[in-house]
């Protein structure tokens, strides 16, 4: 909980008015004007849903008591307006984007509530999760402070482990003119180097041309999220210009959500790209997967093809706000023989509480991203899958974490890891050493 | 009070179409010249079949998995609409006056049913004015201004209906159906109610934003 604890440092009235004045565009101009305050967006938002409709956590309420308020004021406001401000546009919205679709004027309340977390974060508040990655990133260029060394050296430790499985997996660091540069997730390299191993199998399986760059791998972009728009360009900016150094036809993001909405959608903008367009094209692995099956580069084993219900989630930078719905569930059906969706689904689905920078805000949230989770835990218990799938870092930890929380029961799992155990593997990758081992099955 | 009379329908009245559609002309102008300087977003990823269908979806009634949601409320705040635009504009005696200014009219609607269009417009406002105040949610978003505008804008409609019914001093509900009538339209402009062609561009923005980019629907 944001808390005023001490915080004495003065207010910088001008520094926020400047701000105010930057954001003051036509489109947030007319969006807080033309609020009719008609309450429907409410019941569009997860955050009212799981608390008993308390009509504090309608997005008009939050937009309001914020930026609204800071408009309103012209900037003139205390500190303790400020850290009330930073608990509402951290701790109640993730910025999914849902309620702009349920308000009849079609009002980006998260646009609005990421204006305010820009104001929020010129004086210094920001929660503390997010600003030590944001010392990262400035540091390294990643949110975990990974040195290119030790990322190179995971990559081949990982391309090496993989080969007792798939012949010749290597993942190419730097490959001049690949047709992918594929860039991650730091925790991956950092605590799940198993994932970086999945991706170079079936990469390899497919026989794709891909490569991963030295610099610019992380993919993440939390200082978007902390409220650092300058930085957020930059970060985005390092994968851009990497991309464009090698000579890659596309940036190809692992599964995660919000590193697809920051390379395709908002990060041109705060990169400051004039036409809103990447400088390259952006591809999402759920879309490559999909394709690869589509296309019969990568064969699924028949026999191998999950019995158990399988549920999808619906990651909202991979659905609503990055239009990958359909692929992602072509690819479920690909893999599952028994396919259950929620209710409500694809670009309408609800976050599942971990967006907008909540899962990486750390401990001191988890209680209150636990209560506001309770809608996607109670869509998933109502669909009676055992296995649900979700495409992105920050959909995983949080259905992982309510999973626990309200003993769903179920086995949360990425489309890599499934893709890995179900893929049939050509003769010509088979290693030699494993051939007693394929006699078994 | 004949003199006030004619003073609103008179001169009161051209200066209140002056405003009203200078002041939406300045407000559009204002706003485009500012989106073209800071809002290239918007003009990035123009499409005009996804601006059309964000349009649309919220006219037609229950076009939009929001209306669904509250299929009641959406029930009477189409026909709030319908009526608020329907009666002033093809309301008989409205169109006497229409040819007796312009030499035009516009079709016009039978007294019985302007009558009975005058009456659910009435009905909707109490029910939009009952659901402010018993809607947490909506509640506390309402401010004073929210209930003045809501009553200025039955105000036209409740002393047309009297005095049309002579139910009441007829001269002095002429004079305040005339003059609220033409502080409300003065008002739109410059108010929330400017919605009434703002929501065309604000929709066709989010058309933009969740469908050209996206393919995701924003209704
Ligand atoms: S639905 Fe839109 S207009 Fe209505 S209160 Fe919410 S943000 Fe305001
Ligand atoms: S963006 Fe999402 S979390 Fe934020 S107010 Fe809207 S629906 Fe709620
Ligand atoms: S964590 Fe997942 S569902 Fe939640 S905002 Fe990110 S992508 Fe959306």
């Amino acid at each position: 909980m944001q808390k005023n604890d001490g915080d004495t440092r003065p207010v910088d009235v001008k520094k926020i008015r400047e701000l105010l004045d930057a954001n003051n565009g036509a489109r947030i101009r007319t969006w807080l004007s033309l609020c009719s305050r008609c309450g429907l967006c409410a019941e569009s938002c997860f955050f009212y849903l799981a608390h008993n409709r308390n009509p504090k956590l309608s997005p008009a309420y939050k937009f309001k008591a914020t930026l609204g308020e800071l408009y309103k004021r012209k900037g003139h406001v205390d500190r303790e307006f400020l850290h009330r401000c930073a608990d509402i546009v951290w701790g109640e919205c993730t910025t999914c984007k849902r309620c702009s679709m349920y308000c009849p004027f079609g009002i980006d309340v998260a646009t609005l509530i990421a204006a305010t977390r820009t104001i929020l974060y010129s004086q210094g508040i920001t929660p503390e999760g997010l600003a030590r990655t944001v010392v990262n990133y400035r540091e390294t260029g990643n949110q975990m402070g990974m040195s290119s060394e030790d990322f190179v050296d995971t990559c081949e430790w990982m391309a090496e482990e993989s080969q007792d499985e798939i012949k010749g997996v290597t993942i190419p660091i730097d490959k001049h003119g690949a047709k992918y540069m594929y860039t991650v997730n730091p925790r991956e390299p950092m605590f799940y180097p198993q994932d970086l191993a999945m991706m170079a199998k079936i990469l390899t399986v497919a026989e794709e041309d891909w490569t991963m760059p030295s610099t610019g791998w992380d993919c993440t972009n939390l200082p978007m999220f902390a409220g650092d728009r300058a930085l957020a360009g930059q970060v985005v900016r390092n994968m851009y210009e990497k991309a464009l150094e090698l000579g890659v036809q596309a940036i190809l993001i692992t599964e995660c959500g919000h590193a697809y909405r920051s390379a395709l959608f908002e990060g041109p903008y705060l990169a400051g790209y004039p036409d809103g367009k990447p400088p390259v094209p952006v591809v999402h692995s759920v879309q490559l997967f999909y394709e690869y099956i589509r296309d019969g580069r990568i064969t699924i084993d028949p026999a191998k093809k999950i019995k158990e219900p399988v549920t999808y989630q619906d990651p909202c930078n991979v659905s609503r706000n990055g239009g990958l719905w359909e692929e992602g569930r072509k690819l479920v059906r690909f893999l599952a023989e028994d396919f259950r969706d929620m209710n409500p689904n694809r670009d309408h689905n609800h976050c599942c509480g971990g967006g907008g920078g909540y899962i990486p805000m750390g401990p001191e949230y988890k209680a209150r991203r636990m209560a506001s989770g309770r809608v996607k835990a109670e869509q998933i218990r109502a669909t009676g899958a055992k296995i649900v799938i979700a495409p992105c870092h920050n959909c995983f930890d949080q259905v992982s974490d309510l999973n626990k929380e309200y003993q769903l029961g179920v086995k949360v799992m990425s489309f890599k890891e499934i893709l890995c155990e179900l893929m049939v593997v050509p003769e010509k990758f088979r290693p030699e050493v494993s051939e007693e081992d394929e006699g078994e099955s | 009070m004949q003199a006030w009379y004619a003073f609103l329908t008179g001169p009161a009245l051209w200066a209140t179409f002056i405003i009203f559609l200078g002041g939406l002309v300045i407000r559009l102008t204002f706003l485009y010249g500012l989106s073209r300087e800071r809002d290239r977003v918007f003009y990035n990823h123009m499409d005009w079949t996804w601006g059309l269908k964000s349009i649309l979806h919220w006219l037609i009634p229950w076009g939009s998995a929001s209306m669904r949601l509250q299929p009641v409320f959406s029930f009477v705040f189409i026909v709030f609409h319908v009526g608020l635009l329907a009666v002033p504009l093809f309301l008989s005696a409205h169109n006497i006056l229409w040819d007796r200014a312009f030499g035009v009219s516009l079709w016009s609607m039978s007294d019985a049913w302007a009558d009975a269009l005058t009456m659910v417009v009435l009905a909707c406002g109490v029910f939009l004015l009952i659901r402010r105040l018993v809607r947490p949610e909506v509640r506390i978003l309402t401010t004073a201004w929210d209930y003045t505008l809501l009553g200025l804008t039955l105000t036209p409609f409740v002393t047309g209906f009297l005095a049309y019914h002579q139910w009441g001093p007829y001269e002095w509900l002429m004079i305040l159906h005339v003059l609220s009538a033409e502080v409300l339209l003065v008002l739109i402009p410059f108010t929330k109610l400017g919605h009434m062609v703002l929501f065309f561009f604000t929709r066709a923005f989010i058309g933009f934003e969740m469908g050209a980019r996206r393919g995701a629907r924003a209704w």
